[in-house]
This record gives C-alpha cells, structure tokens and sequence, in this order.
C-alpha cells in the first residue's frame, strides 16, 4: 500500500476518465460515476501517505528535481486535495440529475480534465508547473461556461478567457524572470536562492497581479459574477468552489516560500484589498434580485476573507484563512446546487418570487440556510472557526481593523442569506406548474452544507493536518 | 465514556434528536410528533432529577471535546447556575410543550414549528450547560437561528417584519459578544467558567482593556436581556405564537442573556474583580433604568401582549440588578428572579393566549368581565400578577425582599426606592386589568368566541397555566423548604462569596 503513488494516481485517474468519456460519450455518465470514487480513494490514500509518513515527494520518471518533474505533497496540498475530492464527488453525484444525456457527454470529460488539473496543480511543487497546470485549469473552466451554449453564456465564456490568458501571461512573465535569475523552477530551491532584487520584485508583482486576477480579489472581480451566475449550476458550483481557490493557493505558496517579504507593505495591500472585498461584495449581494448573482457576489466577499491573514501572517491567521477556504468551498457548491434546484423547479431565480418556491423544496432551502449560516460565521460551522482564528489573529496582533471587516462582512452575509431564507415563511398562495426536482440533487447540496456546518465542530484533525511538512514555517522543513 | 460524562449530552439529546426526527415528519402524523414531544421532554425531566441529586451531593458532571488549541474546548459543565437555568428550561418546556400541542391544533406548518421548538430548548440547555465562554457563544446563536423561524411562524406582513429586527438586534448583539470573547481570551488567555473568575491575577495593565471587554460583551448580551435601549425587539416579537412568547419571555430568549450576564459578572471576571473595575455600578443604574422604563412603558399598552412584553422588559433587569449590586444576598435575590420570573410570565402568557384563542380578545379594555367567562384562566392570571408586583406569599415577593435586603446590606440604598416605584407601576398596570377581568360587567358578545363544551377552554390550555400558577404559589411558600429555588439561590452563592 505504502509503495503506490497515490498522488500520481490522483492525477492520471481523472486524466484516463476524461479520455473514456470523451472516447465514448454514451457511457459518459456510468464512466464518470465510477472514475470520481476512485479519484476520492486516491486522495484518501495520499491522505493516509501523508498521515502517516509525513510530507510525500516524487520524482516521475525517476527524474528529481532540478532536472525532471516533481510532486510534492504536504498538509496543505492534502487539505486542498480532499476538499476538492469532497466537493467534486458532490458535483459528480448532482450532476447526473442536473444535465441531460447529451450535455452530460460534454459535460464529463470537461469536468474530469478539470479535475486532473486541480489535482495537478496542488500537487506540483515546481512553478512552471503550477502554470501549465494553471493554464489547463483555465482552459477547462471557460469550456464550461460555455456549456449551456447560449449567447450570454458565450460572452461570459469569452471574457472569462481573456481574463484567464491574461492572468496566466502575467505569472509567466514572473517565472521566465525568476528562471533567468535563479536557474531554477523548483520552488524548495528558488526559496533558498531568491534574494530581493529589482527582477525578484518585479516577478512577484506580476505574478501576483496575475493570480490575483484570477482569483478575482477586489478590484480585479469585475468578472466573476456574469462567468459564475451564467453558467449551470454544477458548473457555478465548480468555479465559486474550486477554481478560484486554485489560484490562491498558489499565491500563498509563493507567499510562504518564495517571495522577499522584507517589509509589510505587500501583505498590508492585500488584505485592504480583501477587506475591500469583503465589504464591496457583501453590498452588491444586498443589492442583487436575482439569486444567482447574490450568490455569485458573496463568493467576491468570501474570497476577501482569506486575504486578510496576509497582513497577520501569523500561522493561526493561515489556518483561519484555510479553514474559511474549506468552508466556503462546501458551503457555496451547496448554495449553487441549491439554487440550481430552485431554477429547475420554478425556471426562474428572481428572489422577490422565491416564495412559491422556496416552501416547496425544504431540503433544498435548508441546504441554503446551512450554508448561509457558515457564510455569516455563525456558530457551529467551519465558517465559525476560521473566523475566530482570523479574529483571534487580528486582535493579538494589535490590528483591530482587520477584526472589524470581519465583523462587518459577517453582518452583511447574514443580511443577504436572510433576504433570502425569509421566503420561506411567507405564506404561498399562487400555485404554477413545477418541474420535479430529482432527490439526490436536493440531498447532495443538503449534504455538502451539511458538511461545511459540521467542519466547524470536528476541527482538531483538519488543524493538525495543516501542521504535516510545515508549510507555514517555523518546523524543520523551514 | 462513563454515565457521568454523558448525562449532559444525554440531556441536550432528549430535544435534539426528537426535533431533527420531527422536521421530517409529515403533517398529518400527529400521534408520532406528539409522543415524540413529551417523551423527551419527560425523559429530560427525569435526567435534568438525577443531575441535580448528583450536584447536590458534590457529584462533578463535565464532559468536553478539544475544538481549538490553546484550551479552547466545548465544555458542558454542571454547576450551580447551570442547575437553576436547565431545571426552569425543563420544567417549562414540558408545559410550554403541552400547551403549544394545544394551541396549535389543526394549523399548518406544525412539523417545522415543533422541530425548531426543540432546537430552539436544546439551544438554551446549552446555554445553561456550557462551562466557558466559547461554548456558551456557541449556543447562545444557535438560540438566534432557532428562534428566528418560531418569530415568523405565522407568515404575515408583520410577523415578518418583527423577524427582521428580531434578527438585526440579536445578530448585531452576537457579533460583539464574539469580538469581547475573542479579545478576552486574547488578553487572559482562558475562557473557562469559574468561580471567582479567571482574571484576578492579571496585572493592572491589562485594566483598561477588561473594561472594554466587559462593555462589549455586557452589550452584546444586553441585546438578548432587553436592557434599555436595546430592547425595542421584544415588543414586536410579540407577534409570535402564544407559546412562542411563553418561551421567549421566560424561558429561552430573554433569560439567556440575563444568564449570560450573571455568568460574565459572577464566573468571567468574578463579582469582586468586577467591582474593583467599577462596572458594576453602571450595570446597576442601567437595570434601575430599565425596570422603571419598561414599566412606564407597559402602563400605556393596550394590547396585552404588548404590556406583558414591556413587563418583561422590567422585571428581567431584575436579574441583573441582583447580581450589580454585589452583595451575596443581592445575588440570592437576582438568581431566584431568574426561576421566578419565568414561572409568573409564562403563566401570563399561557393566559393572554387563551383569552386570543377562546373569545378573540387581545387588548386590555376588552377584558371587562372575562373573569365570569373563563374563571380559571383568569385565577391563573391573577397569581402571576399578584406574585409580579409582588405580593406576600408569591415567589415575585420573595424576589424582591431579597433584592431589598441585598441593597441594604452592600449600602446601596437607592434600590429601595427603585424597587418601591416599580412595585407601584406593576401595581398600576396589573390591577386595573384584574379589577375589569372579575369586577366589571362582560360585553353581549365577545369578539371571537369560541365554544369547547362545559369547559371554558380546550384542557391542553387550561392546564398548563394553572401548573405554573401553583408552581408560583408554591415558590413563595415552601421557599424554605430544601430544593426551592430560594435554597438553591443560596447554595450557589455561598459557593460565589463563601471561603
């Protein structure tokens, strides 16, 4: 057991089910319902790895570093890796009701590359790879939001992916320069070499601005809610969920390991950006009528919750960051799912006319409530605990702003969640015709909520795991 | 884990679990949901029996799961405090339960009610159960979330609105009970309840910042106990179901923030750190204002329910000016308000909703001669009234003198004259209704009456209220005898001030 490769296992399974699907598209679903347990069995086994044995490294091929390519895979990775495994079992499950045979064969190998490409990138420990594995990522994501192949969908889909080219042109252009100054892309390596330099600074600047970009932190969201609102629901629970935490994470990699952070500038940019975000979304997700949209810009907000651990920099702030992480990415797949539901059953997702709606769906509303509950930070739930950590954060180190966005955004995300959970006890008096909404549509997004609820009572092992390979510093590892 | 460990997640478990089976039940399968409902309320009851015999007897009951490093834990704990509330909780959920089978026969939505009905005890079980701050945050908001949908139960225009500011209030509240907690702990490093507090060996540096905290979350719970001015909630949340009321105003809502407030004083900071910071004195002047505003403020209400609410208003700064003054007698008399009150306003409501539900009548100048019509009721209704202004033998009485004699002993003198004139404004807003309920003459006709036979009312409402009119009789005589609520107040206190 302890001989396999799981991690790369991880990588080339969802790889070979993509390449079924698209090679057999009738049977896409029945392949894509036996890859993605496989792809969680492969994670749990890395998880097991890494549980036991600390930090995994492999050299595929037999080649190491500097020369071939590298997986590396630490508490960090891991957590990303099984939140993304959690969630996409969730999609992969809800999307067999959601789509119809002939979306689905589209469908499946889209969402198995994508998911390969997640794996990938968590895992790489290289950063031309985190690019190539970046740009995949893009490649697949603005695929589906083309999906529903409407024009909306198209122009969302097409801005999307000049955003996405742009972002990935700015990190490239960071990494041939620390490349040509460092000689190598390994980032254990670069970490022991990089030095502050104009070209070092210039690098981090515009690889940060790249993924900054993609991760769509204010004021570089601007593309976010049409791309997540637009496309179909598994599709917009993908993106609010995973995607854009995929460039967040590797902006904290470089973070942690790479960058020169001699003064506090930066990390103070940041997390006014965040805070920015925080607030600046949660009003605009006030302001929405539409259900979708509202969800779309609390993603903006939540996303402005993780940047404020940049300014703290403490390992308990990067602990609260990665909790909310983790989450936010159950919570917003069960909003989306949710939403979903509500669009199916009722074909629109106007929040004045949800009433006739909501009262019909109960799982499905208390699947949103869940994770409303986790969005505001309201106890129990991981959104609790990471806000806490955040709190506890701010106020040790004497930054007492920082715990009042906090505050703030919370009382902002507990107005809109309620806007919208409050039709659910209006008395519904038109009755209109419906279409059936499939059980396991409503129970995965029931269960995923569930879930992120549940993360903020079962917090000892998910903090433990974010110790294993020090990602934060201050361990052996360095 | 032993018997001992898991009695209080046993506890929590007895309204938990039927809730979350209730939620799924369908409509129409009233036999199950009622038997679900009173066999855990029962079986609570009978655990809430044997956790009091072990606290009595020097039994520890604590049970704990690690959440955060750093000691942050989610502790139960069975103390003396938690005694007092758990057993009110009990007790008053199982004729709150019985009552709101009643009361709400025949309507919709009755699944959702009930369940969140059990969440929203297990809340306040929790409440009165968590042994530090962290835990007790944790409770005290899910007691927002589960109330929120029993406040909007009916779905009108104006039931939802009242949900709306119940929900501004509370959550407000919440978030700078959060902020203190996390800045406590941040500056003493621990948030366990004990009993003389965990920040008396702090040095005097941190003095400042204590006294910050204690305003936040003082004000964060403040919101929840209805203190002046952040009690404008309470009135309109009075839209609620006549159960719902029962509950909030004496039981879960209202008494969780007075709990709280006991707990941040007497087990945070310890009473006498406290009073060397000096809040103490402010907290005072805030109940005093509050006990004479509410009052004032119920004598010109016309809907009764209003006016109980306004009293609640008043007579729940009981609690915390027991525990302000700081003075062991004081705080006999704040602790058994906290029972006290609770057993005379859930009479009261128990009978404003039967005067509603069987003749239509929701306003004080309706109520001529209802006395003739539903005696019962309105003989329940009496002896909360009279035991609220505080009439000699009823608990209300017992409550004051104590409060009154606390003052005198710790020289704060001022009291008595606050604790005089509010006696007088509850004297003048109850007896005049209890003088137009038996004396005046009935109207031809009663708004909406309904009829249930030779009975003035349907069984399940009757009762509930005339248990609780008794229990109010009976806290006022048998005060001395062992397991009262007054010997209990003691017990705890003597742990509190004691050696």
């Amino acid at each position: 057991m302890l001989d396999i490769p799981w991690g790369v296992m991880a990588i080339l399974l969802p790889l070979a089910g993509a390449l079924a699907c698209f090679l057999w598209p009738r049977h896409a679903v029945p392949l894509g319902l036996v890859t993605a347990p496989g792809i969680v069995a492969c994670v749990a086994g890395l998880g097991w790895q890494v549980t036991e044995h600390g930090a995994q490294r492999y050299a595929i091929g037999g080649w190491g570093a500097p020369l071939g390519i590298e997986l590396y895979a630490d508490g960090l990775s891991l957590l990303m890796l099984m939140v993304t495994a959690l969630v996409g079992l969730g999609i992969s499950v809800y999307c067999t009701g959601y789509f119809e045979r002939k979306t689905s064969a589209v469908f499946w190998p889209l969402w198995l590359f994508l998911w390969a490409a997640l794996n990938a990138l968590f895992l790489s420990a290289d950063i031309f790879n985190l690019y190539v594995t970046l740009e995949l990522l893009g490649l697949a994501a603005v695929a589906l939001v083309a999906l529903a192949g409407d024009a909306d969908a198209l122009t969302a889909a097409m801005r999307y992916l000049l955003v996405s080219l742009l972002g990935s042109l700015c990190y490239l252009l960071g990494v041939a320069l620390l490349y040509h100054g460092y000689g190598s892309l390994d980032i254990a390596i670069l970490a022991q070499r990089v030095e502050p330099s104009p070209p070092v600074w210039a690098a981090t600047g515009l690889m940060s601005a790249g993924l900054l970009l993609k991760t769509a932190l204010f004021p570089l969201h601007f593309w976010l809610p049409p791309a997540h609102a637009r496309s179909p629901a598994p599709v917009s629970a993908l993106l609010s969920a995973l995607v854009v935490k995929a460039s967040f994470y590797i902006l904290l990699r470089l973070w942690l390991d790479i960058f020169p952070l001699n003064n506090a500038a930066p990390g103070q940019l940041l997390g006014l950006l965040g805070a920015g975000a925080v607030l600046w979304g949660g009003v605009q997700a006030l302001r929405q009528t539409r259900l979708k949209l509202l969800i779309a810009y609390s993603t903006v907000a939540q996303l402005g919750y993780m940047f404020l651990a940049f300014p703290l920099g403490t390992t308990i702030a990067w602990k609260g960051a990665l909790y909310l992480l983790m989450s936010h990415a159950l919570a917003k797949a069960a909003m989306f799912m949710a939403a979903g539901n509500i669009m199916r059953f009722g074909g629109h997702d106007r929040i004045a006319d949800l009433d006739r709606v909501a009262q019909r769906l109960p799982l499905t509303l208390t699947a949103f409530a869940l994770a409303g509950v986790s969005s505001m930070g309201l106890p129990p739930s991981g959104g609790f605990i990471g806000k806490w950590l955040l709190l506890d954060a701010a106020l040790n180190s004497g930054q007492w702003w920082w715990a009042l966005t906090l505050v703030l955004g919370g009382l902002l995300a507990a107005a809109y969640v309620f806007k919208v959970v409050g039709y659910a006890f209006t008395q519904a008096k038109v009755v209109y015709e419906t279409r059936a909404v499939p059980a396991r549509m409503e129970w995965t997004a029931l269960l995923l909520a569930l879930a992120a609820v549940l993360l903020g009572l079962f917090t000892p092992w998910p903090l433990a795991l974010l110790d294993i390979g020090f990602p934060f510093g201050g361990g052996p590892a360095g | 884990m032993t018997w001992d460990s898991s009695l209080l997640l046993l506890i929590l478990a007895t309204s938990l679990v039927p809730g979350m089976v209730i939620f799924f039940l369908p409509e129409d399968r009233v036999g199950i949901r009622t038997t679900l409902n009173m066999a855990g309320a029962v079986v609570k009851l009978l655990l809430v029996g044997v956790m009091i015999w072990g606290v009595y007897h020097g039994q520890q009951y604590e049970t704990r799961f690690p959440l955060l490093p750093g000691g942050l834990d989610l502790v139960l704990h069975a103390d003396g405090e938690s005694v007092l509330f758990v057993t009110l909780s009990t007790v008053l959920w199982l004729v709150t339960t019985i009552y709101a089978i009643g009361y709400l026969e025949g309507s919709r939505h009755r699944s959702r009610f009930f369940g969140f009905f059990s969440l929203c005890v297990t809340a306040t079980v929790g409440v009165a159960l968590a042994g530090n701050l962290i835990t007790f945050l944790m409770f005290y908001e899910l007691l927002t979330l589960s109330t929120y949908p029993l406040i909007v139960h009916r779905g009108t225009e104006e039931a939802f609105q009242a949900g709306r500011i119940y929900l501004r209030y509370t959550i407000a509240g919440g978030a700078l009970l959060l902020v203190g907690t996390v800045w406590f702990y941040n500056v003493a490093g621990s948030l366990e309840f004990t009993h003389r507090g965990v920040v008396a060996g702090l040095d005097d540096s941190d003095r400042t910042a204590l006294t910050a905290i204690f305003v936040l979350l003082i004000a964060g719970l403040s919101v929840k106990a209805a203190l002046v001015p952040l009690h404008g909630w309470l009135p309109r949340a009075m839209v609620a179901p006549a159960p719902v009321s029962a509950l909030l105003h004496a039981v879960a809502v209202v008494k969780a923030g007075a709990f709280g407030i006991v707990r941040v004083v007497d087990d945070v900071y310890g009473v006498e750190f406290a009073a060397s910071l000096g809040v103490t004195g402010p907290l005072a002047a805030v109940a005093a204002m509050t006990i004479i505003y509410g009052s004032l403020r119920a004598l010109f209400q016309d809907n009764l329910k209003r006016r109980l609410a306004y009293s609640t208003v008043s007579q729940v700064s009981y609690i915390v000016l027991g525990i302000a003054i700081v003075g062991p007698i004081a705080t006999i008399g704040g602790l058994v308000h906290l029972v006290h009150q609770g057993i005379m306003k859930i009479t009261l409501f128990f009978c404003a909703g039967n005067l509603a539900e069987t003749l239509g009548v929701h306003k004080v100048s309706d109520m001529n001669g209802v006395g003739k019509r539903m005696p019962w009721t309105m003989a329940a209704f009496t002896i909360a009234a009279l035991g609220m202004i505080g009439v000699p033998p009823l608990a209300g009485f017992i409550s004051k003198w104590y409060l009154g004699l606390g003052a005198l002993d710790a020289g704060q003198d001022w009291v008595i004259y606050i604790l005089a004139g509010s006696s007088l404004l509850n004297a003048s807003y109850f007896l005049p209704i209890l003088y137009a309920a038996w004396f005046r003459k009935p109207p031809d006709a009663w708004p909406a009456e309904r009829s249930f036979g030779r009975r003035e009312t349907a069984w399940m409402l009757l009762a509930p209220p005339l248990v609780t009119a008794l229990l109010t009789v009976a806290a006022g005589l048998l005060a001395a005898a062992p397991f009262s609520p007054l010997q209990w107040a003691r017990f705890i206190t003597t742990k509190e001030y004691g050696p």
